[in-house]
């Protein structure tokens, strides 16, 4: 076999490669570095300050504006730390109703995920059957959850898997609709490449299409997860059988006027949510990032 | 040549020496553009065939047509090997694959085992010149090497006709020169046919052993060249004035079938 003189490739399009070592590339790390710093500061400073002013605004309507008999509404921020947080009996019935809430939503989002992947994969399969199917997921995503609560509650029961069901409902048509635009946006010279070659249509599927939409399969996974722990709090307000998760607690507090455990119910929630939102975001970069700019 | 297939317009078996035989090809669009008409255009083995020809006169189509992603109309298409590598305008590599991978895809598409298609892939990479750049994504590669990325990738079918569609189209001039230079050493390290789209007169010229010219709207062969000069080309015949009477001839046949426009 002939080979090619290695001597112009080397200076063909070298200077475009990022990922080649050069001498000059550790003077260019060391000037790089207190940017990337800078850079870190500009973005956690802004929201911080924002939230210091949240705080003082708060400790203001708390201390001045509210009747001392009425400042359940507004708790001050030191209460909702000591008596929704800290205080054993709280803390304990947070841990309880977090633990089952995050049971049902990622069991909830886990079936939405495999529901909407293959729902997708059969839609991509033929125009036929996407026309057939994607009306369905349309009417699932309109209609209101609230007008289906008495027949779920009919069929399947006022406690987990009723839950469960409302978070798969809720979760089920950004990963059917992303993981379609993913499928569907796959480059017509690389599925010419594959059927040149006579590629069949699994072959084309899980060698192509699938990675390929991995990055929006990714995208829909991270909308799909903060729909789902919506799904497991609203679920708890109509499925209250059984053990109760941060739905049920956050009503149980609402209705004993508990402002500080509500509150702290409340952050909680809105925390596990970001976490989820996080890592999911985590996951796609740690799966796509190397080849997608997955932001 | 008349070959009787069951379809008129199916690909059939060229003769041994005939590698692709076009014969009255027509292809007209659902929407009535007629892209091609009456193209009569062969390849033989030890040539590499160039199409020359404006934006949009079916140049492409003649080679989707070669390569079995499109079906003529009408007239017969016949090919003498199946082994067929196809180079498209990008260079359609997978961007979750390094480059040993996506150099590795057509013999893992046809089932070869790990072993042999490593072996071809390390073959082909050696040949383009990628050595050393084997791990690379193809994000991390110039616009050059991702070509050499993909023209490795159709080596690895050792095919005997190659199809070309204007595949350095994209490229800065200097890269361009570099990889016609590499192509035509290809061409006669590795014996294969060629059938090269471009709309570059003197890329046509320098490269092929035949330079055919197309007019436009519907796309007809106006006239076709012999190239005269020794394969394997010396870069130096560019500044030859033969090199510049032939590529004046084509461009004026050129200018000729696009009506002055």
């Amino acid at each position: 076999m002939t080979t090619i003189s290695n001597e112009k490739t080397v200076t063909d399009g070298t200077d475009e490669l990022q990922a080649h070592p050069t001498p000059g590339l550790a003077v260019t790390a060391t000037v790089a570095k207190p940017k990337g710093r800078k850079r870190r500061r500009t973005t956690w400073l802004p929201p911080l300050v924002v939230f210091l002013v949240i705080v003082a605004v708060w400790y203001l309507i708390s201390l001045f504006v509210l009747n001392p008999n009425l400042r359940f509404l507004l708790p001050l921020p030191q209460d909702i730390v000591m008596k929704g947080f800290i205080d054993p009996l709280s803390f304990n019935a947070l841990i309880v109703a977090l633990w089952q809430t995050v049971i049902v939503s990622m069991l909830g989002l886990a079936i939405a995920i495999v529901i909407g992947v293959v729902w997708a994969i059969a839609m991509s399969q033929a125009k036929w059957i996407e026309r057939s199917l994607f009306p369905y997921a349309v009417i699932l995503q309109c209609i209101p959850i609230l007008a289906l609560v008495p027949l779920i509650g009919f069929w399947f029961g006022y406690e987990f898997q009723s839950r469960v069901l409302v978070c798969v409902m809720i979760a089920l048509f950004p990963m059917v609709n992303n993981t379609l635009f993913g499928l569907q946006s796959v480059d017509k010279g690389h599925r010419e490449l594959f059927t040149l070659q006579g590629a069949s249509r699994f072959t084309t599927l899980s060698k192509l299409s699938f990675p390929a939409a991995l990055p929006a399969i990714f995208a829909g996974m991270r909308i799909s997860a903060g729909l789902a722990v919506v799904g497991a709090i609203v679920g708890d307000q109509f499925f209250r059988r059984g053990t109760p998760g941060l739905g049920i607690l956050i009503s149980n507090y609402s209705s004993r006027l508990q402002g500080e455990q509500l509150f702290a119910t409340i952050i909680t929630a809105a925390l596990f949510g970001v976490l989820v939102f996080w890592l999911f975001g985590l996951l796609g970069r740690r799966t796509v990032g190397k080849w997608y700019d997955f932001s | 040549m008349t070959v009787t297939a069951p379809a008129p317009n199916a690909p059939t078996r060229a003769t041994s020496d005939t590698l692709l035989d076009f014969a009255n090809v027509e292809m007209t669009f659902p929407d009535g553009t007629i892209a091609l008409q009456g193209v009569d255009l062969v390849v033989k083995r030890g040539e590499f065939v160039t199409v020359v020809g404006p934006s949009g006169c079916g140049k492409s189509t003649l080679l989707r047509i070669a390569s079995g992603l499109e079906t003529a109309s009408d007239g017969t298409v016949a090919l003498g090997t199946d082994r067929i590598g196809y180079v498209f305008q990008d260079a359609t590599l997978l961007p979750w694959r390094n480059v040993t991978a996506n150099v590795e895809l057509l013999a893992e598409l046809h089932g070869e085992s790990k072993k042999d298609r490593a072996a071809k892939a390390k073959d082909a990479i050696d040949l383009v010149g990628l050595k050393g750049f084997e791990k690379h994504l193809p994000k991390a590669l110039s616009g050059g090497m991702k070509m050499r990325a993909s023209l490795a990738r159709s080596l690895t079918l050792d095919p005997e006709l190659f199809l070309f569609d204007e595949p350095f189209g994209a490229l800065d001039e200097i890269t361009r020169e570099r990889l016609n230079d590499e192509l035509i050493r290809l061409f006669n390290a590795k014996q294969f046919a060629g059938l090269f789209i471009t709309h570059s007169v003197s890329e046509a010229v320098y490269m092929s052993t035949k330079v055919v010219v197309m007019s436009g709207r519907p796309g007809k062969i106006v006239e076709t060249f012999d190239v005269p000069f020794p394969q394997p080309r010396d870069p130096e015949i560019r500044f030859t004035p033969e090199y510049a009477a032939l590529v004046g001839e084509v461009a004026h046949a050129l200018r000729k079938g696009h009506g002055h426009s």
